[in-house]
């Protein structure tokens, strides 16, 4: 929808090294570098982070909640993708 | 699928206490309600750091004035979570402002008391934050998901907001007698426009039958205005404050205390912009939006440029 307030960006946050970034909210901002900025200060006033990406709202593309079922249904009868699905020898202790 | 199906896989999350996502389908009466709950919800976050915002310039030491610029910039925060998940649901910025500055949207009657001494910054964080969180606790498990990811954030940080306040009493309670007495004076105008603030008695509140049913709510106005006096009745004690209600009383009954309603007449009053400063809030609000036009107008140039070189790169 148009508007005054710029276009619409996904904010993901990343709380320490090594983990996941997350995604945590957006906001409205003009170009990259505001859109960091307002991240920064919208996001992150408490030290929720220490790194942080920014994307906008129209790059991202998402499934669709009505494609639920089909989409992922594939997955659904191979249940050989999981452990659990191989008996283990009661000697075996640790495997 | 036609809509009854929809409407089966609605009623369905909402059965199995799932949350209802911006791309799901919705009835256009829900949608409708979350769009004026949660705007109005943003509006009263805005408008509240007016009231707050007259102290910072007065505030009676360093470490206060900066404590309490922290907490108007969380408020300033509150309310941009609250608008984008707002416009999750296919309205715009332009159009919410548009609605809080014409007078057609509301924001909480709260705000439209004046703060007449530093005891008043105390009590707000206090009592009408408190009262907030009662609130947005209970709105954390609301069914729309990006109402209920923006309440879990506010949350965390509003519980800053009223240790804050009641650090300011706790002070000002235990000072000289003028402070004590500011104090006192504050509980009294704020007491019964806080209870308001939860909205009116169930047997006349238009809009809680939906906001329950569709878990947007998942208790009543009046439930949290009973478990909010319950609350705070201790606090008050501890400050040897005077709550200013001859019929608060602890009901062994029913576990809780009664007390006097507040003056409903009052509160529609104050909601249909008579209160002692429903005027000033608003102008200082338009007056805000104006300012910032030629800010807005250039940071739009600036974006169309920056995308056409973008695009002839």
């Amino acid at each position: 929808m148009s508007d005054s307030q710029g276009p619409l960006w996904e904010v993901f946050v990343q709380k320490k090294a090594g983990q996941p970034f997350v995604h945590c909210g957006n906001l409205h901002a003009f170009d990259k570098e505001m859109a960091l900025q307002n991240a920064r200060d919208l996001y992150t006033r408490r030290g929720e982070g220490m790194s942080i990406w920014v994307v906008p709202t129209n790059a991202i593309v998402a499934s669709s909640p009505e494609d639920q079922g089909p989409f992922f249904e594939p997955s659904n009868d191979k249940v050989f993708r999981h452990p659990t699905f191989y008996p283990m020898p009661d000697v075996i202790k640790h495997m | 699928m036609d809509i009854l199906n929809f409407e089966n896989i609605f009623e369905g999350k909402l059965s199995r206490n799932e949350m209802i996502e911006p791309k799901d389908w919705m009835p256009e009466n829900y949608r409708k309600h979350l769009i004026r709950q949660i705007s109005q919800h943003a509006h009263s976050e805005i408008v509240g750091m007016l009231p707050e915002g007259n102290w910072i310039s007065r505030a009676p030491s360093l470490r206060a004035k900066l404590v309490l610029m922290a907490k108007v910039q969380d408020e300033g925060g509150h309310g941009l979570y609250l608008y984008t998940a707002a416009e999750s649901l296919g309205t715009s910025r332009d159009e919410m402002l548009d609605a809080l500055h014409t007078g057609k949207a509301k924001y909480s009657s709260i705000f439209n008391y004046p703060t007449l001494s530093w005891a008043d910054i105390g009590t707000i964080g206090w009592l009408v934050d408190g009262a907030a969180i009662m609130n947005q606790v209970m709105l954390q498990r609301s069914s729309y998901g990006p109402y209920s990811r923006a309440m879990i954030r506010i949350c965390k940080e509003e519980s800053f907001h009223q240790r804050q306040g009641y650090e300011i009493m706790t002070k000002m309670a235990f000072g000289t007698p003028e402070q004590k007495e500011m104090a006192q004076d504050a509980l009294n105008r704020w007491w019964y426009p806080t209870l308001m603030m939860f909205g009116p008695p169930d047997v006349e509140s238009p809009n809680s039958d939906n906001a329950i049913k569709w878990r947007i709510k998942r208790e009543t106005n009046d439930q949290l205005r009973q478990r909010f006096v319950n609350q705070t009745v201790e606090q008050a004690e501890y400050l040897n404050l005077t709550i200013p209600d001859k019929n608060l009383k602890w009901n062994e009954a029913k576990k809780g205390y009664d007390f006097s309603e507040p003056n409903w007449a009052e509160f529609k009053n104050v909601i249909s912009g008579n209160g002692p400063c429903n005027k000033e809030r608003l102008d200082k609000r338009r007056q805000a939006h104006q300012d910032g036009e030629w800010v807005r107008a250039a940071a739009t140039a600036y974006a169309k440029k920056q995308n056409e070189s973008y695009q002839a790169a």
